[in-house]
């Protein structure tokens, strides 16, 4: 546990001194959600209608900018290749570089979101549920995410490569979390898509961890 | 303690070594002699277990490997410089450690990086520090991190004189302390004994 501890801490060292890095994912996120009602025009319907949606699609590709980073820069410089020889489980130390690229990446995005809701005048509680479904979303993101990034690993073009791989898979995040906002906005009962983002992210921490240090091992052959 | 035998590799088409076999006891060492493209390299990542033999076994105390015990025994350093530019070496050093599951204690992180020679330069981040610097960073961890095996690549690289030396003593000491390793060079290696392979 220490070790997974460890790596978080690490990770978010690294990202203290590369400040840079980390706030384009959460500019991107701010300008593109910010473009949209700026383009619109102030039509309160229409706007109010795509919110979940530009805000679930703008959380998605934020996340993708971080992604090809989580493992580059270690495989590069020779820290992953001891990280799969330490006595610690590869597993461990990979699920605390999950855990920081979310909390870099992933939490930054659910505490801007109340604040950018507002654009599309989002009334309080169909901000709650959006921030709910964005706090359940981005790790599920960032999880499914890692797998591509270390399938892409050291691949020329990679990250091209990685947004194919990955954005497919990014759909149903996407249908579920946009779709509790949608529906609370509808007036309908917002809890069956909460409980299915809760659901396919209990599961993706179960096998994604696993699922990227297999690919990791392949990638460091 | 440590055998390995029937160990074949290959590159795509090309076979690089078959049959390649050895065995070191406590405190013996092992010269891996070649030249460029021999697969030096990569007789190193098989025996670590990075990558995964086309033929042979690797035995550790009576055990296949990789196992968790072997890669507790296990020092690797390969050719990267395996150290955070952005980080201090005192950092490097103690947060590498924590990945180990091993709490390294401040002083005795700067205890081990002034032995390599980095007085003063504890707190500079790496990115400042000279190829050879960088290179004494990783080594540190040979004396931060207890292991049984150590196995070098081309560690004596970007060293100057003195540091040379000092490696050479370090593995000597090792060795006396009943530990075995595995280097390359292409130069005479400044450690006394040592069986020699040649691929």
């Amino acid at each position: 546990m220490s070790a997974f501890l460890a790596t978080v801490k690490r990770d978010l060292l690294l990202a203290l001194r590369r400040k840079s890095e980390v706030l384009t994912a959460v500019f991107f996120f701010v300008i593109v959600t910010s473009l949209f009602p700026l383009g619109i025009g102030p039509e309160a319907v229409l706007l109010k209608k795509i919110a979940p949606g530009i805000l679930w699609v703008a959380a998605l590709l934020a996340t993708l900018l971080g992604l090809p980073r989580l493992f580059a820069t270690d495989h590069v410089d020779g820290t992953l290749e001891q990280m799969a020889l330490s006595p610690s489980p590869l597993g461990l130390l990979v699920a605390g570089k999950i855990l920081a690229h979310w909390l870099l990446c992933g939490l930054p995005l659910v505490l801007l979101a109340p604040i950018l809701g507002l654009q599309f005048d989002l009334d309080a509680s169909a901000l709650g549920i959006l921030t709910l479904a964005l706090l359940l979303g981005t790790p599920l993101l960032s999880l499914i995410g890692s797998i591509g990034a270390a399938l892409t690993l050291g691949v020329r073009g990679g990250g091209v490569l990685l947004a194919l791989l990955v954005l497919p898979l990014y759909i149903p995040a996407l249908i579920f979390g946009a779709g509790a906002v949608e529906a609370h906005i509808a007036g309908l009962d917002a809890s069956g898509h909460l409980s299915l983002l809760a659901a396919m992210l209990a599961l993706a921490v179960f096998f994604a961890p696993w699922a990227t240090t297999a690919a990791l091992r392949i990638a460091l052959e | 303690m440590l055998n390995v035998s029937g160990l074949a590799c290959s590159r795509g088409e090309r076979r690089l070594f078959a049959d390649v076999g050895f065995s070191l006891a406590a405190g013996e060492w092992l010269h891996v002699q070649g030249e460029n493209g021999s697969g030096k390299t990569s007789l190193m990542r098989l025996v670590v277990g990075l990558s995964p033999a086309d033929a042979g076994e690797i035995v550790w105390r009576g055990e296949q490997t990789p196992s968790q015990e072997f890669r507790r025994d296990l020092i690797y350093l390969g050719h990267h410089a395996a150290v955070k530019e952005d980080l201090t070496p005192l950092e490097n050093l103690r947060l590498a450690a924590a990945l180990d599951g091993v709490d390294l204690s401040e002083s005795d992180a700067l205890a081990a990086l002034i032995r390599l020679g980095l007085r003063g330069r504890e707190e500079l981040p790496v990115r400042v520090l000279s190829a050879g610097q960088k290179r004494r960073v990783l080594l540190a961890r040979l004396l931060t991190r207890p292991a049984h095996l150590w196995v070098l690549d081309e560690a004596f690289n970007a060293l100057d004189v003195a540091a040379v030396k000092l490696l050479g003593d370090l593995i000597a000491g090792h060795l006396e302390s009943g530990g075995l390793a595995i280097l390359t060079s292409h130069q005479p290696l400044p450690v006394p004994g040592g069986k020699a392979l040649v691929l």
